[in-house]
């Protein structure tokens, strides 16, 4: 291989790391959009969810592993995810021990102070909230499992040292 | 027929237009880096120009404002796309299509 094609090979590549970081705020702020009006436009939690986990995907790929590690790592995906599945449960839980089935949000004007219709609209969101916190981490954490073997980067060297011994 | 509409037929058309070319080219075109070449050059005014003419038979509305956002974004995304595929191709030992690679 000539000489040009190694240099392109070796160097870092600005425009993909750039553009990545131009984008990811915008990314992150349409899957909240679609979040939010997931009632009455298409979306929802689990849409938005996977927008968020895309734009995470985005940002491991083109910093790598080292560099972008701070910004989310695997303890606080496991953790986000077991909390988007506490805020699911949980506003369904509250509703049965405010007198109504699993779910049925109408209960929750009991003690929201709004009128049904609010209080319906509210726990739906709730719900959409907890779903789209939890896709967005698991949605991660298989990225992650799948781009590293499951294996941290950096405890390879370890444990080769450790087998030779 | 309004002065928009024919606007946003004729940019209708030309993205149909460059949709097709870009097409041709990945089809005809000898090798991965030139394919690129095509694709990724005319599916990007493809999508810009069918983007805007929609914005165009929209009118100025949150919609149209909407679709005007996509065309940016699609603008922005799809050239550093292209660039991330063929250094992927680079990196991977892709031999360009010259005189001295041709075997056939």
């Amino acid at each position: 291989m000539n000489g040009f094609a190694e240099m392109i090979i070796k160097t870092e590549d600005i425009i993909v790391k750039t553009i990545a970081r131009i984008l990811i705020p915008f990314i992150q702020l349409f899957s909240l959009y679609v979040i939010m009006h997931g009632h009455y436009s298409p979306g929802g939690g689990f849409q938005g969810g996977v927008i968020m986990g895309a734009s995470l995907v985005l940002l491991f790929l083109t910093h790598g592993y080292e560099e972008s590690k701070e910004r989310m790592s695997e303890k606080a995906a496991i953790l986000f995810s077991s909390t988007g599945v506490l805020i699911y449960s949980g506003i369904g839980l509250l509703c049965l021990l405010l007198l109504g089935n699993y779910l049925d949000y109408g209960r929750l004007s009991l003690i929201l102070n709004v009128d049904l219709a609010h209080a319906r609209s509210l726990g739906i969101l709730g719900v959409e909230i907890g779903v789209g916190f939890a896709v967005m981490a698991v949605m991660f954490s298989i990225f992650l499992d799948i781009s590293t073997g499951g294996i941290e980067p950096g405890e390879e060297k370890k444990n080769e040292k450790a087998s030779t011994r | 027929m309004s002065f928009m509409t024919v606007l946003s037929i004729l940019c209708l058309l030309g993205g149909f237009f460059f949709f097709f070319t870009a097409t041709i080219g990945l089809l005809r075109f000898p090798d991965f880096f030139t394919r690129l070449h095509a694709t990724g050059k005319g599916d990007t005014l493809a999508v810009f120009l069918s983007l805007l003419g929609l914005a165009f038979y929209e009118g100025i509305s949150l919609t149209g404002l909407k679709i005007l956002i996509i065309a940016i974004f699609m603008f922005i995304a799809q050239p550093t796309a292209t660039h991330a595929i063929s250094r992927a191709g680079m990196r991977s030992g892709v031999k360009p299509w010259m005189k001295e690679n041709i075997e056939s």
